[in-house]
């Protein structure tokens, strides 16, 4: 397996479990779970004792190994600057080879069998993709300076198609000029490549790379952190066949304009750092500069953000698998606590999988009347949304 | 076995019990040399009556328990060392009550020293504990049972002196509180009281599970420096510790000697850490403590030290993010080390003998000290890292542990959160009247035998 020289060499002190504060457990699959098996240095140990056949192959082994967000705080936190870097490198590396063993949970498999044989989680026919747009006319991909990408998320759940559409209808207000490619989309992969899915990782990247190419695109915005993600650093990289901005990136270069959109005197908000946006991207001003552009609107912090911020649990595949899910200690119910222990009405994310994961949590939560999830071109549109 | 299974997930329900191979691999360890050792059952329990209705299930099945809290004292004190179940207590962490102006605070044992460090940030920044170098994962309880020590350990003795009181579930399932708290509605210390906190302090959990502690608290003052003062003669150490101690106005006081970096070798580092309300409260404390060692600086046996600021900024850290980092000294995730607890005056001839140990069992090493009150003691340490990954170096690293903990016993002083091994060591050597005192204890309070068998085995 690669990686697995670096195994042996975790000392599992467990900084990797804490923020920079220790506030609070801040890896996912240990906050929910809470036996160190389910920490990553439980992971490291578990791993190089099942490649020294010191355990076995086991459903829970599977689920252990699943059930990691790939939220990159471990990477963050980790003491150990000499190997740090590949601690999630080395988990990724284990979820292939359990793939390749064909040994994955269940929930996995179905993830993994629906996008191979529908090319997409929902089993949703490729003309559905198109759905999400339905009377916002926006225009086909035909050589503007950007295309944009809903994902699958964007396309095709509910909470994420309502994002989609509010984050265009702000694009056209803004006037960026760009094209969608409608029922021709293709799911980015970045799920199947953390779940450990290589070979459908990497058609998909293919496919996707010769559409591109096809159309000319060389500016591609994407709404889904998990897509700007892969399409940033797991498609060619040098050179880059096309430029990629996440969609809080384009609103943010144009606070100033967004500024005379709407208002909000007094509202406070609160903001969820995406880890695909922010931990593995060090993108945290833009969303931020983007939501401080509503007048009135007043930011309070959360005690974990940027390279702190806790994962809604939606990470790694965690989304549509679900392993992370269920109870009062999920992370998405535990973040929501913290969000509202802020005092703000309104929590603001830039992630269609953290905007359906909070939704839902704020609601198991019983926390409808204080706190409500709101993705950010949502409440800068304020009563103007669509 | 499957009856205590089930009956566990009664009481903890099923997601806070596993009899897994996974579980069983992971608790079976912790990151030092000692062999593994397999519980039957690993359960995580909330509350003080799920660990009350647990320690009635080991007792009526004759189960052993093992209380575990971050399972950081690498010296395997959590290892199951006869099966049975083994109690982590990290979801027994709630913050119960802070008390200001008494200075102490609540909480239960599970409690991390980390999450405790941030609630007192943010909820009542001018107070803080003494936090241990261990890493933040380490459980409060844990580290005041095995009698820990940290920041502010020359200010205020060890973490188990700092104990105000304690909540715990006795190996026959009664729960007892002891302190004030077992009078009072305040947490507010042991006095005037006979101090029964003895019963559980040092025990290693072989005298029943800890569920609550309220440990004292302290300034927090906000303007904070380290002076590090350097010698190469190793004579001269305890007079440095003396003299700097004697001042009182520090909050630690440890030495440290490595082999690596070159520039630091053959060199005796005391860092000295103190603190103020204002700059110039530090600025006299700082002189005071210059004063303290003027003699030995004008007699160029030893100086203070210019410190770059990356350097300062990570002295004055607590806990010292670095000191985990000793662990891939040989690329292989390891190091342990014997803490022994002995008189400062033995600094000399545990440091020369220290090195010798290290070249003879061919590993490397780092040593240190930490001053426990004005002077009283210290925790001489003598670290050995290893590689996991090599079996020959483990061993070289256990034998080096083993000589070590003799080494203390020798000197006079007592290795601290003893090995298995060592505890027999320690048991060999005690007065044999303190031996039958601790089993006729042990036995009283223990009937079955179940709590941590295998640790402080008398018989």
């Amino acid at each position: 397996m690669e990686f697995a020289d670096i195994l042996h060499r975790c000392f599992r002190c467990g900084y990797c479990k804490f923020p920079d504060n220790y506030q609070d457990f801040n890896c996912p699959s240990y906050s929910k779970f809470r036996f160190e098996t389910y920490s990553p240095g439980g992971r490291m140990w578990l791993l190089r004792a099942w490649l020294n056949q010191e355990i076995k192959t086991s459903p829970r082994l599977a689920e252990i190994l699943f059930s990691c967000a790939t939220c990159g705080n471990c990477v963050e936190r980790c003491v150990f600057p000499k190997f740090k870097d590949d601690i999630l490198h080395a988990f990724l590396a284990a979820r292939e080879e359990m793939v390749n063993q064909g040994i994955v949970p269940p929930a996995v498999r179905d993830y993994l069998k629906a996008l191979q044989v529908h090319g997409n989680p929902y089993k949703l026919p490729g003309g559905e993709r198109e759905k999400w747009s339905t009377g916002l006319d926006l225009e086909p991909y035909a050589g503007q300076e950007y295309l944009f990408h809903a994902g699958c998320v964007g396309s095709l759940d509910e909470r994420g198609m309502k994002m989609a559409r509010s984050v265009v209808v702000l694009l056209k207000w803004l006037g960026v000029p760009f094209g969608v490619l409608g029922a021709g989309e293709i799911c980015d992969g970045n799920e199947a490549r953390s779940l450990g899915e290589k070979g459908v990782f990497q058609s998909l990247r293919e496919q996707n790379l010769q559409a591109f190419r096809t159309l000319g695109v060389k500016k591609v915005i994407a709404l889904s952190p998990h897509a700007y993600h892969a399409f940033k650093n797991d498609y060619p990289r040098d050179p880059a066949p096309f430029e990629v901005f996440h969609y809080t990136q384009v609103l943010g270069a144009r606070a100033k304009k967004l500024s005379g959109l709407s208002s909000a005197n007094g509202l406070r908000v609160t903001y969820h750092d995406p880890c695909y946006l922010g931990r593995h991207n060090q993108e945290y001003q833009a969303p931020r500069r983007a939501l401080k552009s509503v007048p009135g609107l007043q930011l309070v912090e959360m005690g974990r953000v940027k390279g702190n911020s806790f994962c809604c649990g939606g990470g790694g595949g965690n989304f549509f698998t679900d392993l992370l899910g269920g109870g009062p200690e999920s992370p998405a119910r535990a973040r929501v606590r913290e969000a509202a222990g802020t005092g703000a009405s309104v929590l603001a994310v830039a992630c269609p999988n953290c905007a359906r994961m909070l939704e839902d949590a704020v609601k198991a939560q019983d926390l409808q009347g204080e706190i409500t999830v709101k993705e950010i071109s949502e409440i800068i549109q304020g009563p103007m949304q669509t | 076995m499957e009856d205590v299974y089930q009956e566990l997930a009664r009481i903890v329900g099923p997601a806070y019990v596993s009899n897994q191979p996974e579980e069983r691999f992971i608790y079976s360890r912790d990151p030092g040399t000692m062999e593994p050792r397999e519980p039957d059952f690993v359960v995580l329990p909330a509350t003080t009556d799920e660990v009350q209705k647990i320690v009635l299930l080991a007792n009526r099945k004759k189960v052993p328990l093992v209380p575990m809290g971050g399972g950081l004292v690498l010296s395997g004190l959590s290892r199951p060392l006869k099966g049975g179940i083994v109690l982590d207590l990290k979801r027994m962490n709630r913050i119960l009550e802070v008390n200001e102006k008494s200075r102490y605070v609540l909480v239960e044992a599970g409690t991390s020293q980390g999450m405790l460090q941030a609630y007192l940030q943010k909820n009542h920044p001018t107070l803080k504990h003494s936090v241990p170098d261990s890493p933040p994962m380490a459980t409060i309880g844990g580290n005041v049972l095995i009698h820990g020590s940290g920041h502010l350990s020359h200010a205020a003795g060890f973490h188990s002196e700092m104990l105000n009181g304690l909540e715990a579930v006795l190996p026959t399932g009664e729960v007892v509180k002891i302190g004030s708290c077992s009078i009072s509605p305040y947490w507010f210390g042991r006095a005037p009281l006979p101090d029964l906190a003895g019963l559980f302090l040092g025990w290693f959990g072989t005298t029943g599970v800890v569920t609550k502690v309220a440990i004292k608290l302290y300034p927090n003052r906000p303007w904070q420096d380290v002076g590090v003062f350097v010698t190469e003669d190793p004579e001269l150490v305890p007079e440095v510790f003396y003299q700097a101690a004697g001042v009182q106005v520090a909050e630690d006081i440890t030495a440290w000697m490595a082999p690596k970096p070159d520039w630091a070798r053959g060199f005796q580092h005391v860092n000295i850490n103190y603190a103020a309300d204002t700059p110039e409260e530090l600025i006299w404390k700082r002189n005071l403590i210059r004063a303290s060692l003027k003699k030995l600086i004008d007699q160029k046996t030893g100086g203070f030290l210019p410190l770059p600021p990356p350097m300062k900024k990570n002295f004055l850290e607590a806990p010292q993010t670095t000191l985990a980092q000793f662990a891939d000294v040989r690329k292989g995730g390891g190091f342990e080390y014997v803490g022994g607890i002995m008189p400062i005056e033995l600094f000399p001839n545990a440091y020369r003998a220290g090195i010798e140990i290290a070249a003879r069992q061919g590993t490397t090493y780092s040593t240190g000290a930490r001053i426990i009150g004005p002077g009283h003691c210290m925790m001489f340490f003598f670290a050995y890292p290893f590689n996991r990954a090599d079996e020959a170096d483990v061993e070289r690293a256990r034998r080096a542990l083993e000589e070590t903990n003799g080494l203390v016993l020798d000197l006079g002083g007592i290795p601290w959160k003893a090995e298995a091994p060592a505890q027999r060591q320690i048991l060999g050597r005690m007065d044999p009247g303190t031996l039958n005192l601790m089993d006729r204890i042990r036995a009283m309070l223990d009937p079955q035998g179940i709590m941590n068998p295998g640790n402080w085995e008398v018989r």
